[in-house]
């Protein structure tokens, strides 16, 4: 199953792992941010692409709620918090870019070796698929333990199940159940984060003192 | 629901109303089973741990009932935090049950994910920076653990659809354990390694546990009576259930030899830890590590005999755990501080409480009258028949957790008491339901329950 198809499916799928290379070595928040947005843009035409070739239509609107979610009310939400946070401009300490990016190199070969074997019985399209997922999985890892900040531990988590729903919708005719779930626990997570992230400003910057007084020897 | 229930005690009252349904629905299902359908699926290994759960939870309703009016007599918590409470409660224990009652792979990890979100809500009810820090470093182990183990799940549809087919049918336990023969293997190998570490993480087990001693440590104690008693078991019961696909298939590889590396791991790690712990609810979720390093080893060994202690320690685990929770809910309440050191003499300063809180640890530390002697004892046995070499780690690894315990709780229960806190309205029924069932267990297992568990752990295999 060569040609067209085949082609497009794999440049997305290139596409998808090279932004997750850059995720890693952003060291501004803004910058990251948007391109956490064209990573989840190239996600969203990634699946409307298989939702074509396996003319599975409902795939379509896995397609769109990752757009929409990932590829705009989520970045722009997280560039207001950054914007009240008041960490828009801080350098993260990363580990370091050169170290880092050859570590992603590394995932990437690995991930690759560890896939193709493993699924010779699966039609091309799929082998392909896998292994560039899995690559993403893995680069949303590490960024995800060599960030310390919050907000960029959030994009790696999100850009890890960028390459999560890719899986899914790389894996043929897998029951919708699964696409929505993902998508909306994407949803709560984002909730929960933005709900802590106030919180947590709310704590640091405010009530400091006061919680030290008041912590009256019950918390430890 | 009863986010909208105005009153918090009429919240509580609710919250135990709705616990006592669940139970009585498990029950029911004791006796008549629904048809296996698409998504849900009732068989002789869920069926246990439904009734277990809901069991628990029912009694931890009654326990939250007393101890969150404690808190909101302190000022801890504020009314409008109790109705999420008890909304999430429900929620939570709504999330178990569909867990285990779940046919689909892709369903059961829906509602695992579920669990785990409003465990993170609950951890950070507190509002406290400790609590927040603890609710974060849970949200984001937990959900790369649980990541891990989708890519798992996908991993696993993949290898059935050349067998199966496309669809829901390819996801469920009943077809994927029928067809299991034909899968490639090595795909199903590396899916396990995937569900493993996933599922591992929310199990506690031992590289991905750093999670589970914040979150029960600064999270409200009837959600560590929860968290320890049930999340866990339900965790490991997904890996249970991968367990027995790949053992279907001849060809992959055994899956035993990976969970006894990492129960042994959790076992000897935590019972090291143990006597390092200054705050007393760490010092019991280490515990916790140690009992599921000890449950997982006990799977991976394998064998009838083995496999029916693992069923049975999950058991008398999650009654014992919960119930010392309960104790150290009350013993942090009247002592107002959670740190060992300043926790003394609770023999003297209150019988009922301090001696309670003895016999807890006595079973929990595995003493002979209780049933978790017996599952170890079994456990230690089978280890000696199948892999004697393996039984010296287990040994001593049991040996040193014990150890720990009862230093800690000589200095917690004897000596001169440290002064009161305040006073404290608890329910002391909650404990000794589960104490006594626990002591029940050891001296005397019911002839039904000893078949019903050869069954199951026929099937586990």
């Amino acid at each position: 199953m060569a040609g067209l198809p085949y082609d497009v499916a794999h440049l997305l799928a290139g596409g998808l792992v090279l932004l997750s290379l850059m995720l890693l070595y952003q060291d501004r928040m803004y910058a990251l941010l948007s391109v956490f947005a064209a990573h989840a843009v190239i996600l969203s035409l990634a699946v409307a692409w298989q939702a074509y070739v396996q003319s599975a239509p409902h795939l379509y609107i896995t397609a769109l709620i990752a757009l929409l979610f990932k590829g705009m009310i989520i970045p722009v939400a997280l560039h207001r918090i950054v914007q009240q946070l008041g960490v828009g401009r801080t350098i993260e300490a990363v580990v370091g870019v050169g170290p880092t990016i050859l570590l992603g190199i590394a995932l990437i070969a690995l991930s690759i070796m560890v896939m193709r074997p493993v699924t010779e019985q699966a039609d091309v399209l799929t082998r392909e698929d896998l292994a560039f997922a899995l690559s993403v999985v893995l680069l949303g890892l590490l960024m995800m333990v060599t960030r310390r900040n919050a907000v960029s531990q959030v994009v790696g988590f999100m850009s890890l199940e960028n390459g999560l729903i890719f899986a899914a919708t790389g894996a043929k005719g897998m029951p919708l159940v699964v696409e929505i779930s993902v998508a909306f626990s994407v949803l709560i997570a984002f909730i929960v984060i933005g709900i802590f992230l106030f919180r947590i400003r709310e704590r640091f910057d405010t009530v400091e003192l006061v919680a030290l007084d008041q912590s009256r020897g019950e918390q430890p | 629901m009863l986010a909208l229930t105005p009153g918090y005690r009429l919240g509580a009252t609710l919250n135990i109303l709705a616990s006592l349904l669940t139970f009585a629905a498990s029950l029911a299902l004791l006796g008549a089973r629904p048809p296996v359908g698409h998504l849900l699926l009732v068989d002789d290994l869920n069926v246990f741990l439904i009734v277990l759960n809901t069991f628990v939870g029912f009694t931890t309703s009654a326990f939250s009932a007393s101890y969150i009016a404690h808190e909101l007599q302190s000022g801890h918590l504020t009314p409008g935090y109790l109705r999420f409470y008890h909304a999430m409660y429900q929620m939570l224990m709504f999330a178990m049950n569909l867990a285990l009652l779940a046919n689909s792979i892709g369903l059961m990890w829906v509602a695992i994910e579920l669990a785990t979100l409003t465990t993170v809500l609950m951890v950070g009810i507190y509002r406290t920076r400790e609590a927040l820090e603890a609710a974060w470093k849970y949200f984001i182990l937990g959900s790369v653990g649980i990541a891990l183990a989708l890519f798992g799940t996908i991993l696993v549809y993949l290898a059935a659809l050349p067998v199966v087919g496309q669809g829901i049918d390819a996801m469920a336990w009943t077809t994927l354990n029928t067809h299991a023969r034909a899968f490639d293997p090595a795909l199903l190998n590396l899916a396990f390694v995937f569900l493993l570490l996933g599922y591992g993480t929310k199990v506690g087990l031992a590289p991905l546990h750093a999670w589970l001693p914040d979150a029960h440590a600064e999270g409200p104690t009837p959600i560590s009576a929860v968290l320890s008693g049930l999340l866990l078991n339900v965790a490991f019961y997904a890996v249970l259930r991968f367990k027995i696909l790949l053992t279907a298939n001849a060809q992959a590889l055994a899956p035993g030899s990976l969970m006894i590396a990492m129960g042994l791991a959790s076992l000897v790690f935590a019972a090291l830890m143990l006597y390092r712990r200054r705050d007393i609810k760490r010092l019991f979720a280490y515990s916790s590590i140690e009992h599921m390093g000890i449950i997982t080893f006990a799977f991976g060994i394998g064998g009838p005999l083995a496999s029916f202690a693992g069923l049975l320690h999950m058991a008398m685990h999650s009654l014992t755990k919960s119930a010392i929770f309960f104790a150290v809910g009350h013993v942090a309440q009247v002592k107002g501080t959670q740190k060992i050191a300043k926790i003394r003499g609770l023999t003297e300063s209150h019988p009922l409480l301090g001696w309670g809180f003895v016999l807890g640890v006595a079973a929990i530390a595995g003493m002979p009258p209780f049933g978790i002697f017996m599952s170890e004892f079994l456990i230690v046995t089978s280890t000696f028949a199948r892999e004697p070499l393996l039984a010296i780690p287990l040994v001593a690894g049991l040996l040193i957790g014990v150890g720990a315990l009862v230093l800690r709780m000589q200095g917690l229960a004897f000596g001169a008491p440290t002064p009161n806190a305040g006073a404290t309205h608890a329910s002391y029924v909650p404990f000794f339901v589960h104490i006594a069932l626990v002591l029940t267990a050891g001296l005397f297992l019911p002839q039904a329950l000893v078949t019903w568990f050869r069954a199951v752990a026929a099937l586990v295999g």
